[in-house]
């Protein structure tokens, strides 16, 4: 169908609560190749982890698909039934969850889950399951895999418990791989264990991740592409390097800012975003950051910003990019026109 | 002229481009109205339709019970002679004399019992005892539970378990077999009590009821004691409380500002569930015949009286039976409502 | 496992012990006797009967009289039913309300977790509040009604089936659906809520992300958790009804445990009082430590201790 792996375009969703609409997505497209890393930041409920649950066909109820297109491995996702979209999930795409305290069912053994997997979508006996089991326990690092199979959720540490999670959602080595938060209810030390258990997995069953996390530091260390989400928007787009060392959009500009560095003075304080994020039952017109954004101008309270595109990759929907790009263009730009500008203001 | 913001063209006006002034962005931040917990939870009860209609028939059934009788022209122990098992708007031939006479008979709504009583007094005699019972129950038990509840909440320690093996106690026991028991013990008792001077109220409401009321604080505070333990409990190991208490505040203040406002959503749910309870047990001992003492009828006496002459006389029971399931029904809908607004984390 | 089982058994004598002591001493305290209403004997009589059963002794002399026989196994003769003991009362009388109420609880599981289930899986739909209602109905009406309006319509009226005695298989249906109501429809609301609560699981989630249809996430992931409620909420309710509906087998007149209990408390028959406190008491001892070793079947996080 074309190169991409992940091809979502333009998806908008929204959840029909008692309270009314919540838009929870807004046009977000993503495109994701083979074996690429794509980090999606944001802050809780930006929309990160609804469009990778959308991608899977497990947007939660009142929630449902209004627009767009999606493509996933050469499947077109809007078309699926149910029963095709059950044989993907867990073989060609399969995700991680944040808490691995509470993603295991308690009430049966590790082995029992993992297997489980295994003999639902390949044609595998118990016995070849369990050896696979076994295998896949290895390959996410915990020892004495023939006992911890006996084992309940419920006896294991944290980290275990998502290397069990990483084991089951690996277990069909799929095409990709969606972590959603997956290190945020892990210790630090932890934490890094299991990024850089995931990145050497990748690194040797060659399948792309999806990584939603609110910690840039992460999205730093693991993703090759990053996707910025503010309130079901994506904000900005772009290699790691456009979003760390160019950052064009006022929202990543802010949340560089807040990331304590190593190299700074000390006593420098760090710079918080200012304001709350929006309410989504009431969303503004405009930009959904202009409440909250410094160099916010009239147009930004009124009208959605058009996508800026700086080169191929790197992209932003911000007024100010726009208004940028176009003065640099040497376009009818409409502030060249400072005559009208001055009859608009003496207007008032 | 500003721009259309239906047009699908956008005219950009250079004015656009200015910075908003902070007013305007602070017009973008659309708070909901704050509510406080009473307002909010009153206004989710009075959407829910099941439960206004509960309230309403509890209210109706009420009025008919404290007030009407008051002008009802019948009195429950009255036997008026000549008009025995009347049906349902029947007179006797007496009657029908009398009005033949011009006088003014009121006739019997609902008929008239095997003693000649109307029917239709003593059945709201009936649901006014009923409705006593169980409000007045549910009042003791609120109490005795709640108390108990905290004591050994706050004491911990030897007091916790004592009251804590006493509560397991009368779990072990089956409810109706103490109920039973105690209640044909203590009636004599009460009796003797009641004719002494100073204790004469006891008479007016009847030695049974009274040791109805003593069984119930006896029997039923457990379900409250262990309920409000555990609230406690939980409440004095949550955080914000912990937060009060390294902020300073005493102990009077903590039970006062946090533990009592955060208990009282789930008392007032359980009390409320607590009278259809005590309703339906009184009315169980009362169809045994071990209730309240005649002649005064409750709805569970009355319905035990039509027992034996019901093929010929059904609606005598019908009407008590279907009462009661009725109040209980209401009380249950309501309750559940309430549970609902005020209490959202309580469960079944 | 051993400290457990010793643990539960003192526990167990303790509690039946108290329950025994307790119901001893409360029905003596009442004034009077099981003897004082019959007016047909004389008073000279009424005093051979009492010094025959003991009754003019002082009381904590018949407390350890009683207490020392039924260690023994001797829980002594009815006082009212004469030359019938105690323990043949509840022998003969407790298999048929066992039966009764067997098949009721049976009958309610049958009934209350498919329907609770169901109720839960169409959520805000029409058929679960019509589940609601049904079930938020057979709470409210009292078993009394339930019977009555059963025996009217069923039995008298259209005379379909038998209306008392327990003779054939039809004298079974009426008693044993006016025992089910109330617990079908306790468990269908118990079932609901917490088939609700771990529908939002999020390792429901997880089943779902693996690809299984929703006939296995449930059968196999919701259903073993969700159940853990019915079972505590099951035990208990199975000491009762397995005892006997006092109301369902007087109106039916069914010779039960339970209709025997509440003659011997309004007759002050003594020894039958205590016999079958004791007996109902041991058996919900028992039945507590069943569904303890059930949990730690379902659920494994649970330990025994």
């Amino acid at each position: 169908m074309s190169e991409y792996l992940v091809n979502i375009e333009d998806e908008r969703l929204s959840f029909f609560t008692p309270a009314g609409e919540v838009k929870a997505l807004n046009g977000v497209t993503i495109r994701v190749k083979e074996g690429e890393v794509l980090g999606i930041v944001g802050e809780s409920g930006s929309g990160k982890s609804v469009t990778a649950y959308s991608l899977m066909g497990l947007t939660a109820y009142p929630g449902k698909l209004i627009g767009g297109q999606l493509y996933f491995n050469g499947h077109h996702i809007n078309d699926m039934t149910e029963k095709q979209m059950r044989k993907m999930r867990g073989n060609e795409v399969s995700i991680i969850f944040q808490d691995p305290m509470t993603s295991l069912n308690p009430v049966y053994t590790i082995g029992n889950q993992i297997r489980e997997v295994i003999l639902l979508h390949t044609d595998k006996t118990k016995k070849e399951a369990q050896e696979r089991a076994i295998e896949l326990l290895k390959l996410v690092g915990i020892n004495e895999p023939e006992k911890r199979l006996k084992q309940y959720p419920h006896e294991l540490s944290g980290g275990m418990r998502q290397r069990v999670m990483i084991a089951i959602a690996l277990a069909c080595e799929p095409k990709l791989l969606i972590a959603d938060e997956p290190t945020t209810a892990l210790d630090v030390t932890i934490q890094a264990q299991i990024l850089e258990l995931m990145i050497e997995l990748k690194e040797k069953l060659g399948m792309a991740i999806i990584m939603i996390t609110h910690d840039l530091g992460i999205v730093a260390s693991t993703c090759e592409r990053i996707a910025v989400m503010y309130a079901g928007n994506i904000v900005e787009y772009g290699t790691t390097e456009d979003i760390f060392y160019n950052p064009k959009h006022e929202y990543t500009k802010g949340l560089i800012r807040s990331i304590p560095r190593m190299d700074a003075k000390e006593h420098t304080r760090l710079i918080p975003i200012e304001g709350t994020p929006v309410d989504m039952l009431n969303p503004p017109k405009g930009c959904k950051f202009a409440s909250r954004c410094e160099k916010c101008m009239k147009i930004c309270l009124t009208e959605m910003p058009p996508v800026t595109q700086f080169d191929e990759i790197h992209y932003t929907q911000c007024w100010l990019n726009q208004k940028e790009e176009m003065e640099k263009n040497g376009q009818a730009a409409p502030a060249a026109d400072s005559e009208e500008a001055k009859g608009g203001a003496a207007n008032e | 002229m500003k721009t259309n913001p239906l047009s699908m063209q956008l005219r950009l006006d250079p004015e656009d481009f200015l910075p908003a002034s902070q007013e305007e962005k602070q017009g973008l931040v659309v708070m909901r109205e704050s509510v406080g917990f009473w307002k909010d939870g009153l206004r989710r009860l009075m959407r829910n339709k099941i439960a206004m209609v509960s309230l309403f028939f509890i209210v109706v059934i009420m009025i008919f019970s404290f007030i009407v009788p008051a002008f009802y022209p019948y009195r429950y122990e009255q036997q008026i002679k000549g008009s025995e098992n009347l049906k349902p708007m029947e007179y006797s031939e007496k009657e029908l004399a009398q009005k033949e006479a011009g006088e003014d008979i009121f006739p019997h709504v609902l008929g008239t019992d095997k003693l000649g009583r109307d029917y239709a007094i003593r059945v709201m005699m009936g649901s006014r005892i009923s409705l006593i019972v169980g409000l007045v129950a549910a009042v003791i038990i609120l109490v005795i539970g709640s108390v108990i509840g905290s004591i050994a909440a706050f004491f911990g320690g030897w007091v916790d378990m004592i009251i804590m093996r006493i509560v397991d106690l009368i779990y072990t026991v089956p409810d109706i077999l103490l109920i039973v028991l105690l209640s044909t013990v203590m009636k004599q008792p009460i009796e003797d009590l009641a004719t002494k001077p100073g204790f004469g109220w006891m008479q007016m409401l009847g030695p049974n009821m009274i040791s109805i009321f003593i069984v119930f604080a006896l029997l039923y505070w457990v379900g409250m004691a262990r309920m409000v333990r555990g609230q406690i409990l939980t409440l004095k190991q949550s955080e914000y409380v912990t937060a009060a208490r390294a902020l300073g505040a005493g102990s009077g203040r903590i039970i006062k500002k946090h533990l009592l406002t955060n208990c009282i959503g789930t008392l007032i749910v359980v009390t409320t569930l607590q009278i259809p309870s005590s309703i339906f047990t009184e009315s169980f001992l009362s169809f045994v015949g071990i209730g309240v003492a005649r002649p005064t009828p409750s709805l569970g006496s009355l319905a035990s009286d039509a027992v034996n002459g019901f093929g010929t006389y059904p609606h005598l029971l019908f009407i008590p039976a279907l009462l009661i399931s009725l109040i209980i029904l209401s009380f249950n809908l309501f309750g559940d409502g309430l549970r609902d607004a005020f209490d959202p984390k309580l469960k079944d | 496992m051993l400290k457990y089982i010793v643990k539960r058994i003192v526990i167990a004598i303790v509690t039946i012990f108290v329950v025994a002591t307790l119901t001893f001493f409360l029905m003596n305290a009442v004034p009077g006797g099981p003897f004082q209403a019959e007016k047909s004997i004389s008073a000279q009589a009424r005093a051979n009967l009492d010094a025959k059963y003991g009754l003019d002794k002082p009381i904590f002399q018949r407390y350890l009289t009683y207490m020392k026989d039924a260690l023994h196994g001797d829980f002594s003769e009815s006082l009212k039913q004469r030359g019938r003991s105690v323990i043949s009362i509840i022998t003969t009388k407790f298999p048929v309300s066992a039966r009764v109420g067997g098949m009721a609880v049976l009958l309610s599981l049958i009934i209350g977790i498919p329907l609770g289930c169901i109720a839960a899986l169409n959520r805000g739909k029409a058929l679960d509040n019509v589940i609601i209602v049904l079930a938020t109905c057979g709470i409210a009406i009292p078993s009394f009604v339930i019977c009555t309006l059963l025996l009217y319509f069923i039995g008298a009226k259209l005379q379909w089936l038998p209306t008392y005695g327990l003779s054939s298989w039809k004298h079974y249906i009426m008693p044993v659906i006016s025992i089910a109501v109330y617990p079908t429809a306790y468990i269908t609301r118990l079932m609901r809520s917490s088939m609700l609560d771990v529908l939002g699981q999020d390792y429901m989630r997880t089943a779902r992300a693996k690809g299984l249809s929703q006939g296995v996430s449930l059968f196999k992931h919701a259903l073993r958790n969700a159940i853990i409620p019915v079972v505590t909420y099951v035990g208990p309710m199975l000491a009762y009804t397995i005892t006997g509906s006092m109301i369902v087998e007087k109106i039916f007149t069914i010779p039960g445990l339970g209709s025997e209990f509440v003659s011997s408390a309004l007759n002050r028959d003594y020894t039958v009082i205590m016999g079958t406190t004791i007996f109902l008491a041991t058996l919900m001892v028992l039945i507590n430590v069943l569904v303890d070793i059930v949990y730690t079947i379902i659920d494994p996080r649970i330990k025994l201790k």
